[in-house]
């Protein structure tokens, strides 16, 4: 897959919709494409992150650790972002990202990532759009389930 | 030492000195032959009268011609003898100045190594490399002339002398009227230039210790924003230096002036005292003209012995002022360390300390009247705050430092007796930061197995040069060791020879936490395939172990082999084309695009317009992806083809061309398009521009690059062949034969991984270890971490298996848990011997036998840590204390 293809791919992802395509090339060109096996890890819960991932093809398991083993949230796939919450707050990774079929992600490294944000304003909107309304989503889970809890 | 120079160079050339005088008196007849036969040609040969031929010489009869030619013979032959005498003069003056100076900086440096420690806290090497290289240099060219020079010149002149006397005792007394005076004067003021000399000397060794001290303190400078200071403090020395050179300039020349003008006061009294005399009749013409030549004659002699004289004093300071400096106090004997007992017996039994007193600097008791008695079986901690002593009677004990009162005997024998070779073969010591020298890490790990020349060098070119050279080395009184020789104790580290010896260091570097540390130096270095050709082939072996593995399932994406025959997708298109290592400098990778060979082929294989179309499809992406960065972006850096000094460079070659016509660009630009496509890694940089049909082509230049490389070059490139070392990769890379594929998760781990897998397999962890050893540490060890270096020397220690080994805060720059780890390995090592250990932390003495704990230089209480604990005082303070801070 050249450039050319993999900027049309992060075109449709709608945190770098917004962003010229030039920039998007230049976020390509800059970011290292990377392939996991089945089974490979892109991150695991606990650890430091120093990355974020655009995944470009196959699917991969977001998976918790519950006092009952692991326990798998959601699933990836193509044009998802996984990774991004460790790099922006310093925390440890919040969840096991494995690859169940084979992965390919561009890995945009923690400092690429801030560069890329203080360089693109419009990144840094999209990136609170997109944590705006997750955290919308979960705090009306939260309420549904805290709801369910008390009737 | 011999308090002065004199007696320095009777003492070690007195009978070469007398040699020169011989050979000196002798070439005299011959030089007085060489002034008389000139005279002998003219009045004998061409204005005699021709009836006096022939005249009879040595029995033989000469006409006129025939004598002339035979004296003018006779002359050219004297010149040869005199010019010869000449020539074995000087080069034996020579020689003998180059012994003694060879000997006395030997000398020199053998007191260094000999000088108590202490002495080293006041005396920096700044100040003791210029005494021993520059300061005695002119020393060797006074030696030669030391003696003969003033008997020479002294006796030519008292030869004239008396000649003049003979002739007429009154003018040779005039003559020689004012010499009084020169003596009495220059001397005077030589003593004044010879104040400023001394003077002169301090200055510029204490300028070289500024030198040293900046160098050393470099990255403060940088730290602290200081350099202005530090400019100013060497300026400052230097107007120092300049102020007394420029005094003795002019004291030097204030001299001369003063010398000459009584040199030319002779004259002046002849002409002006003589001529009245004349005049007046009291005096004969003659008698006048002759008392003026005289003068003259002594002239030479005269001048030559002042200037010696000026170079006697020069060379007699030097030596002094070198000579104090190399006889501090508590200097040990020459003995201590040269002596060679004729068996040297394990250190067992108990080490005894009686009334064990030890001074600092300012008189203060670091260690005051310990005694006690320390038995050699156990392992033993020694405890205490700062200032307890504790690290000062480690060293004591290591005999590092000598007791200002009191002794340490091992088995009745007192310890300040044994010779080096005794202490430093059966006792060690590791301090806090031991010295890594410049070198290999093996020389450094094996270094305390070297302390004689065991057996000869294999190499008998060298042992030859040895021989050859021992004469020279003995008549300087140098060391007659062969430096070249095998000098490894292997009995010592209880091994047989070099592969148990490696076996060994490799068992001592566990212990000490490096073991794999070396492994990964081995790794990455690099050997001779020419010197070992078994370690080469092993390593083939190991590279086909590797491919054989790298088949299996989810390593086959990991490694992009090097195949002739293929396009290596992870490596750059000029990797692709030379396909091999490049040999010195006839190639140099970052400007391939350059070199005229390779524009040659890229000719012949019609790429060229390929090249420079490609080039500015990369230079219209690098100004597109790049334009808008500032320029110190750090993307340039890291990403770029196209650094941001010549990214407007690029543009402006874009602007004045297009892709369909850049034939008709200049060959500059012509040449800066083309070589960018040299740096594009497919796989890497996916610009989708390196298709099939490219890489096929570059597949044919490729071979066409080895095949007609010209013989000039053929050395310069090692090609690709998997059944070839490369002698200009690392082991790893000969290993691996290949690169490691891009985008690929951990790949980099798992090749790690793999190629460890096959070194076990295949048995190589041995000599990938043994070329670790070969890793270059740098000045200092400054390639080595400080964890590295610590490790590194106390492995030093243990390998030359000490019976005493004592240890002071050896640990304490690594991390708690390696320490631990350390210490619990090396007291396993040591069970049954004597270990004794100075610790910092009181806790750590838990492991120990038995503890000594120190308070205010003598020894607070001892016995097991346990009762120590229970019922102990100052431990328990002492840990408490530690705890708390």
């Amino acid at each position: 897959m050249s450039l050319n293809e993999e900027v049309e791919l992060l075109r449709n992802i709608p945190l770098f919709k917004n962003i010229e395509p030039s920039k998007l090339k230049l976020l390509a060109f800059t970011s290292e494409r990377l392939v996991f096996q089945a089974g490979q890890d892109l991150c695991v819960e606990g650890d430091m992150g120093d990355a974020a991932y655009i995944i470009i093809g196959g699917t991969a398991d977001v998976m918790i650790q519950t006092d009952d083993g692991p326990k798998t949230v959601t699933q990836v796939g193509q044009n998802d972002v996984v990774g991004e919450i460790a790099i922006l707050c310093d925390v440890p990774r919040t969840a096991t990202v494995r690859a169940v079929s084979e992965v390919t992600a561009l890995r945009i490294s923690k400092d690429l990532f801030f560069r890329m944000v203080t360089e693109f304003p419009q990144m840094a909107v999209e990136i609170m759009r997109k944590l705006a309304t997750d955290l919308q989503r979960t705090t009306g889970q939260l309420s549904r389930a805290l709801g369910r809890a008390g009737g | 030492m011999e308090k002065s120079v004199f007696k320095y160079i009777l003492r070690y050339s007195a009978r070469q000195q007398v040699w020169l005088m011989i050979v000196s008196a002798a070439s005299f007849p011959f030089l007085y032959l060489f002034y008389e036969l000139p005279k002998n040609i003219i009045n004998n040969a061409i204005i005699a009268s021709p009836e006096r031929f022939p005249v009879e010489l040595f029995g033989v009869e000469f006409g006129h011609i025939q004598y002339l030619l035979t004296l003018c013979i006779g002359f050219l032959i004297l010149v040869i003898i005199n010019q010869g005498f000449k020539y074995y003069i000087n080069v034996y003056k020579g020689l003998t100045g180059e012994r003694m100076l060879r000997r006395l900086r030997y000398d020199l440096f053998a007191r260094v190594l000999r000088f108590p420690l202490p002495t080293f806290r006041n005396m920096s090497q700044g100040e003791i490399i210029p005494m021993i290289t520059q300061e005695v240099e002119p020393l060797g060219g006074f030696v030669g002339d030391a003696y003969s020079l003033p008997a020479f010149q002294g006796g030519q002149l008292l030869v004239i002398l008396a000649f003049l006397f003979v002739q007429n005792p009154i003018m040779a007394a005039a003559a020689v009227s004012l010499y009084p005076l020169q003596v009495y004067i220059i001397p005077k003021l030589q003593s004044k230039v010879n104040k400023l000399g001394k003077e002169r000397v301090r200055l510029v060794r204490k300028l070289s210790e500024r030198i040293g001290e900046s160098v050393q303190g470099a990255q403060e400078v940088h730290v602290h924003d200081t350099s202005n200071r530090e400019r100013s403090d060497f300026g400052n020395r230097l107007g120092d230096i300049f102020d007394v050179r420029y005094q003795i300039y002019r004291k030097k020349f204030v001299i001369k002036f003063i010398n000459n003008f009584i040199q030319q006061l002779g004259p002046f009294f002849f002409y002006s005292l003589g001529g009245y005399l004349v005049i007046t009749g009291g005096l004969d013409i003659g008698t006048l003209m002759a008392a003026i030549a005289a003068h003259k004659d002594l002239a030479a002699p005269w001048k030559e012995l002042l200037r010696y004289y000026q170079m006697m004093e020069d060379s007699r300071i030097k030596y002094e002022q070198v000579i104090v400096q190399f006889q501090p106090a508590g200097m040990r004997d020459a003995d201590y360390q040269m002596k060679e007992p004729d068996t040297i017996a394990p250190l067992t039994g108990e080490m005894s300390l009686s009334n064990l007193t030890m001074l600092d600097d300012q008189d203060v008791a670091v260690v005051d009247g310990v005694n006690a008695t320390l038995e050699l079986d156990k392992s033993i901690a020694i405890v205490g705050g700062g200032g307890s002593g504790r690290e000062s009677i480690a060293m004591l004990l290591a005999r590092l430092l000598d007791p200002n009162k009191g002794r340490i005997s091992i088995g009745g024998n007192d310890i300040s007796s044994f010779p080096e070779a005794i202490t430093g073969r059966r006792m060690s010591y590791i301090g806090q930061g031991g010295h890594v020298f410049s070198g290999s890490l093996g020389d450094n790990l094996f270094y305390g197995l070297k302390h004689r020349p065991i057996s000869d060098n294999p190499d008998e070119k060298l042992v030859k040069q040895h021989k050859a050279r021992a004469s020279e080395a003995k008549a300087s009184g140098n060391s007659e060791d062969d430096y070249f020789a095998q000098w490894i104790d292997y009995d010592a580290a209880g091994a047989d020879g070099p592969e148990s010896l490696t076996r060994e260091g490799l068992r001592v570097l566990k212990m000490v936490g490096l073991d794999e540390e070396v492994y990964q130096f081995g790794l990455r270095g690099a050997i001779d395939p020419v010197d070992k050709p078994e370690v080469a082939e092993a390593i083939l072996r190991a590279r086909t172990a590797l491919r054989e593995h790298a088949k299996g399932p989810g390593m086959a994406d990991l490694i992009e082999t090097f195949d002739r025959d293929k396009y290596n997708a992870n490596a750059t298109v000029a990797e692709n084309l030379v396909f091999g290592n490049t040999v010195g400098d006839a190639f140099d990778m970052d400007k391939i695009s350059e070199h005229p060979y390779v524009l040659s082929i890229l000719e012949k294989s019609n790429l060229t317009h390929d090249f420079v179309q490609m080039g500015h499809q990369v230079a219209a992406t690098m100004v597109e992806l790049f334009a808008d960065l500032p320029a110190d972006h750090e993307f340039f850096q890291q990403f770029s083809f196209i650094s941001s000094e010549y990214l407007p460079e690029y543009q402006a070659i874009l602007n004045r061309s297009d892709r369909d016509n850049l034939d008709q660009l200049s060959e500059e630009d012509r040449a800066q398009l083309l070589a960018l496509p040299f740096l594009i890694i497919p796989a890497r940089h996916r610009l989708g521009l390196i298709d099939e049909s490219f890489q096929a082509r570059i597949l044919q230049a490729r071979a066409m690059f080895s095949l007609e490389m010209p013989d000039d070059l053929r050395a310069s490139v090692e090609f690709y062949q998997s059944d070839n070392y490369i002698s200009a990769a690392n082991l790893q890379d000969n290993i691996l034969f290949g690169k490691i594929a891009y985008g690929q998760a951990e790949a980099a781990a798992s090749i790690g991984s793999l190629i460890s897998d096959v070194i076990q397999e295949e048995n190589l962890y041995d000599i990938v270890v043994e070329v670790g050893f070969g890793f270059d540490v740098g000045v200092g060890g400054a390639r080595l971490t400080t964890a590295q270096r610590q490790k590194l020397v106390l492995a030093r220690s243990i390998i030359k298996r000490p019976d005493v080994l004592i240890l002071s805060e050896a640990t304490a720059a690594l991390d708690a848990s390696v320490e631990a780890a350390i210490m619990k390995n090396i007291l396993d090592e040591y069970a049954g011997r004597s270990v004794i250990w100075a610790l910092q932390h009181p806790e750590l003495a838990k492991s120990f036998d038995h503890v000594i704990v120190m308070s205010g230089g003598e020894i607070a209480e001892q016995g097991t840590y346990a009762q120590l604990k229970e019922s102990g005082k100052a431990l328990p303070q002492l840990i408490d204390a530690h705890a708390a801070s």
